[in-house]
């Protein structure tokens, strides 16, 4: 449900989303890509837009795009345009942006149930410093261009106003992301810039199917803050509004130290693009054996896999969702099941983002390579405890002991004798020994108090250093007082 | 070659002569030197040569202020390039280089190519050979008056809606504009893109041929680039036997001078005597061509000259903030006519006019385009007198630009279609207030990619047409 909105009003939500390729180099010159290089030390005439050099598009890039368009279910234009969109700012070298306009590269693709209205590649802005306390251009005494990120290509997705709440923006996003990085095609670190999301954010009242007048927020740097700066504009919305006040159309800037929405300078965005078609580049023509190509690359992506894996290979929604937005603990999980074909796929899951995270978390979540854990191991150790050779218990302790010095479950059951006792004549004796010598709770478990049996269990276990089946020693135990 | 002087030698047989040990390519470099470091018409910014230690096999090249070339001044005629060295060569200027032959200077021109009489450059205007009251032609008109006046063996020029014809024409020597992507555009400072195409010029088709030759060709570099397809062979055909000529009548009837039409008859005639058709054609809408392309080019020139706001290069006037330094940086950097185009340009392309005016003059361009391609159903060329009068004088269309403007009325068409045209001399007339006899130009147009069926028809007719004056002054002088 919205957050803070009263039950009336209904949030209507849109992302933009600029994601960076991760190319060798840039959308329209030979320079190399970079991050945290020195400034300017990327450049040439071309992405400093000396007189007369010319755009030359990256293959590559155009790969990406095309790979990112349909892991958006999109459908991808057999021939797009590339548009100048004119404006001044000393970021944007050319004083005008290659992006695309009216013919985009992808459009009417859908994600998680979230329309995706276009998809369309264009090139990144430099960047720049502001000499000064405001870190702003009003009032700096100067201004630095680093022209190291000009010209990095960028995908800008674009979806319908399709979200119902800031949670689910996040929530999206966050699917979004994995999708994109899955694909390989980008770093999508946003602190880095590499993925950077806007959001436009209007309300209605509930039950209406007009759009309310839209604010975009600016440049969230992560998805906590854009759900908390969503939040905070529905509610500055919802406001307005109980007051009798319009909402107006604005770029708004959110900060996260203070919670507080800035408005943008409306000089900044008062702009008349000037949109024309880039007379230096033909039309964007993939051909079928390109878009093949990029069929045949795309990974299983987030949300088939998370379908798959309830669907047809019976794993709960919790640990399915995860393991689809967590590629290396699903490869882990592939690769168990390969490994012991008779290991029920529910089990391995719960193993794997149960117990096992738990103690990756406990190493502080190292790489899964970092771990000297391997998933046949793993499997081997999960099989054992699915088919009751080992107890829970030893298999929790057991994997402990993998995950900090990488021992062998299999080797380790077999030389310490670890094994779940099976024979129930063992156990039998050990019971009456334990009932014998623990006369107290016993007389107070067949007076009718139930619970004094777990000091019984306690005992039990103890003798048996963990082997038995928690449930095995509960059932003699109760067959011994009795209570059969 | 033996015992002709240097400067009557034709640039072609000037680089067989080098090429075969009878010249000294230094020695061929080092008298265009002294040529081009001499005129006085303004027709060069800055002369070298710049030999660059490479080999010299042929004429060194008088190249127009628009192509970058590394570590020289490069302009494009403007005051916002003032001191600005371009670090790299156009790619044009590298293939020069990589056939020997030398850049010998950059010659004057019309403020990023915006103009028809280079009265727009902001290092003052060049002067006519055959009438230093008057004007050579525009933008390339340093290029066009360097090489009437003997100042350079042949040069590079660009053409966007009659730059390289309309000087040639008016300077009396032979003007060649490819089809559009035959040569790179890299490195040739942008004006109006989808029209922008370099070309050459020379005293004789063969010459104009053969440096075009030189340059053109795919290149990576320029997305928009070709090439032309099978290259370029020197011409060699006497006569017009089997070839139609289609004569535009109904565009030809508005204002051309008497003289003008004079040499325009006769050369039609000298057409049927080679054994060539004439036949009337119809381009129904190559009238609306001037207002098409006087929407399309400065729409494209706003965007490609925003890149000049003094951040990066060229002129910067300081001032207290952001806003204000673009102001009088622009301001001051750049000359009347080109703000003239910038702000039309911004118009047509602004929120809600867009359609009005650039989306219109490109549905015009189509039309021109399908224009053409009837014509040439039926035609293998069509020819126009290339401009509607003789040079004028210094100062009489300045303050007039749509009478600037109509000196393109029959070149336009051909670069809003994208095809190929040459300019060659048909003779002398005078302009109709009297005065001395000036150079008239007849333009050949083919279909695109047919520039060898077009030199080779130029060549015959130039050789029948028999046009050998030259500028008191200029040649061998
Ligand atoms: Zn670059």
């Amino acid at each position: 449900m919205t957050e803070g909105l009263p039950d009336d009003l209904e949030a209507v939500i849109g992302l933009e989303i600029h994601v960076q390729l991760s190319t060798e180099t840039k959308m329209f010159c030979g320079c190399s890509l970079s991050f945290g290089d020195p400034p300017n030390t990327h450049t040439c005439p071309v992405c400093l837009a000396h007189p007369g050099v010319l755009p030359v598009p990256n293959r590559r890039a155009i790969e990406y795009a095309i790979q990112i368009a349909l892991a958006l279910g999109c459908e991808v234009a057999p021939r797009s345009i590339f548009h100048r969109k004119n404006y001044f700012y000393p970021d944007n070298p050319k004083a005008y942006q290659i992006s695309q306009y009216d013919v985009p590269l992808a459009s009417a693709g859908e994600l998680a149930n979230v329309r995706i209205h276009r998809a369309h590649l264009e090139e990144d802005a430099a960047k720049m410093v502001h000499i000064g306390e405001s870190g702003r251009i009003q009032g700096s005494s100067g201004s630095l261009v680093d022209f190291n990120r000009a010209g990095t290509p960028l995908v800008e997705i674009v979806t319908e106003p399709d979200i119902r709440s800031a949670s689910e923006a996040r929530e999206w996003g966050q699917l979004l992301r994995e999708t994109v990085r899955q694909l390989g095609v980008s770093d999508v670190n946003m602190e880095e810039g590499s993925l950077r999301c806007d959001a436009n954010v209007s309300i209605r009242p509930r039950g209406s199917s007009e759009l309310g007048t839209k604010t975009e927020l600016k440049n969230m740097n992560s998805f906590r803050f854009l759900e908390k700066g969503i939040t905070a504009e529905l509610d500055r919305q919802a406001g307005l509004v109980a007051s009798g006040e319009r909402v107006v159309q604005e770029t708004l800037h959110f900060d996260p130290g203070t919670g507080a929405l800035h408005p943008l300078r409306s000089k900044e965005e008062a702009h008349d693009y000037r949109y024309l078609p880039e007379p230096d580049l033909v039309p964007l023509a993939p051909d079928s054996a390109m878009l093949e190509e990029a069929r045949k690359s795309l990974p299983e992506l987030p949300e088939a896999k998370a379908k798959r894996y309830r669907d047809e290979l019976g794993i709960p929604e919790a640990p399915a969702e995860l393991l689809s937005v967590r590629a290396e603990l699903a490869g882990f999980l592939e690769a168990m099941l390969a490994a012991e074909p008779d290991l029920e796929p529910r089990v391995a899951a719960n193993w794997l983002t149960g117990e096992f995270a738990a103690e990756l978390r406990r190493k502080g979540d190292p790489d899964l390579s970092e771990v000297p854990v391997e998933a046949a191991a793993l499997a081997s150790l999960a099989s054992m405890a699915q088919a009751k050779k080992i107890s829970h218990g030893t298999a929790k302790d057991l994997l402990t002991r993998m995950v900090d010095d990488g021992i062998d479950p299999v080797a380790v059951v077999t030389e310490e004798d670890l094994g779940q006792l099976s024979d129930s004549s063992e156990l039998e004796a050990i019971v009456e020994k334990v009932v014998e010598e623990n006369p107290g709770p016993a007389e107070e478990v067949q007076a009718g108090n139930e619970k004094a049996i777990g000091a019984l269990v306690g005992a039990v276990m103890k003798e048996t250093g963990g082997r038995a089946d928690g449930g095995e020693v509960n059932r003699i135990l109760r067959q011994a007082l009795g209570l059969g | 070659m033996a015992g002709e002087p240097l400067g009557m030698l034709s640039a072609c047989a000037t680089g067989e002569a080098i090429g075969s040990g009878e010249l000294d390519g230094a020695e061929c470099l080092a008298f265009w030197a002294e040529r081009a470091g001499d005129e006085t018409l303004n027709a060069y910014l800055w002369t070298g040569p710049d030999d660059g230690g490479q080999r010299i096999a042929g004429a060194p090249v008088a190249v127009k202020d628009i192509f970058c070339t590394e570590g020289l001044p490069t302009t494009a005629g403007s005051r916002i390039l003032d001191g600005y060295a371009p670090p790299f060569d156009a790619t044009a200027v590298t293939r020069l280089r990589a056939a020997g032959l030398p850049v010998l200077g950059k010659t004057n021109m019309d403020e990023f190519a915006m103009g028809s009489s280079n009265e727009n450059s902001a290092y003052g205007p060049v002067l006519n050979p055959w009438d230093r009251t008057r004007v050579p032609g525009g933008s390339s008109g340093g290029s066009a008056a360097a090489v009437a006046a003997g100042a350079a063996p042949w040069a590079l020029g660009t053409d966007t809606g009659g730059s390289i014809r309309q000087p040639a024409a008016l300077c009396g020597i032979v003007g060649l504009k490819p089809t559009y992507g035959a040569v790179s555009r890299f490195g040739m400072i942008a004006f109006a893109s989808s029209l922008d195409q370099c070309g050459t010029f020379g005293h004789s088709v063969a010459d104009a041929a053969e440096l075009l030759s030189v340059v053109e060709g795919l290149d990576p570099r320029d997305s928009t680039s070709t090439g032309i397809p099978g290259g370029l062979s020197r011409p060699t055909a006497s006569d017009l036997e089997g070839i139609t000529v289609g004569v535009p009548r109904n565009f030809l009837e508005v204002g051309v001078e008497q003289g003008v039409a004079d040499r325009f008859a006769e050369a039609l005639k000298t057409v049927e005597r080679l054994g060539g058709t004439i036949r009337d054609i119809e381009l129904p809408h190559a009238e609306l061509g001037i207002s098409a392309y006087y929407v399309i080019a400065p729409a494209e020139a706003s965007t490609n000259l925003s890149r000049y706001d003094g951040v990066r290069y060229g002129l910067r006037v300081p001032a207290d903030d952001l806003v204000e330094m673009y102001e009088r940086t622009r301001g001051e950097g750049f000359g009347p006519e080109v703000k003239r185009r910038i702000m039309l340009g911004t118009y047509a392309l602004s929120s809600g006019y867009y359609d009005q005016y650039y989306g219109t003059a490109q549905k015009v361009r189509t039309l021109i385009v399908r224009d053409f391609e009837a014509a040439f159903s039926e035609v293998d060329l069509i020819a126009t007198p290339t401009t509607p009068g003789v040079a004028f004088e210094l100062g009489a269309k300045t303050s007039d630009p749509w009478s600037m403007y109509l000196n393109d009325l029959f070149t336009v068409p051909m670069s809003l279609a994208g095809i190929p045209a040459i300019s060659i001399p048909a003779g002398l007339a005078a302009p109709p207030e009297g005065g001395p006899q000036l150079p008239v130009g007849l333009q050949l147009a083919a279909p695109a990619f047919a520039e060898q069926a077009l030199i080779e028809s130029a060549h015959a007719l130039e050789a029948a047409i028999g046009f050998d004056e030259r500028p008191e002054g200029g040649g061998d002088s």
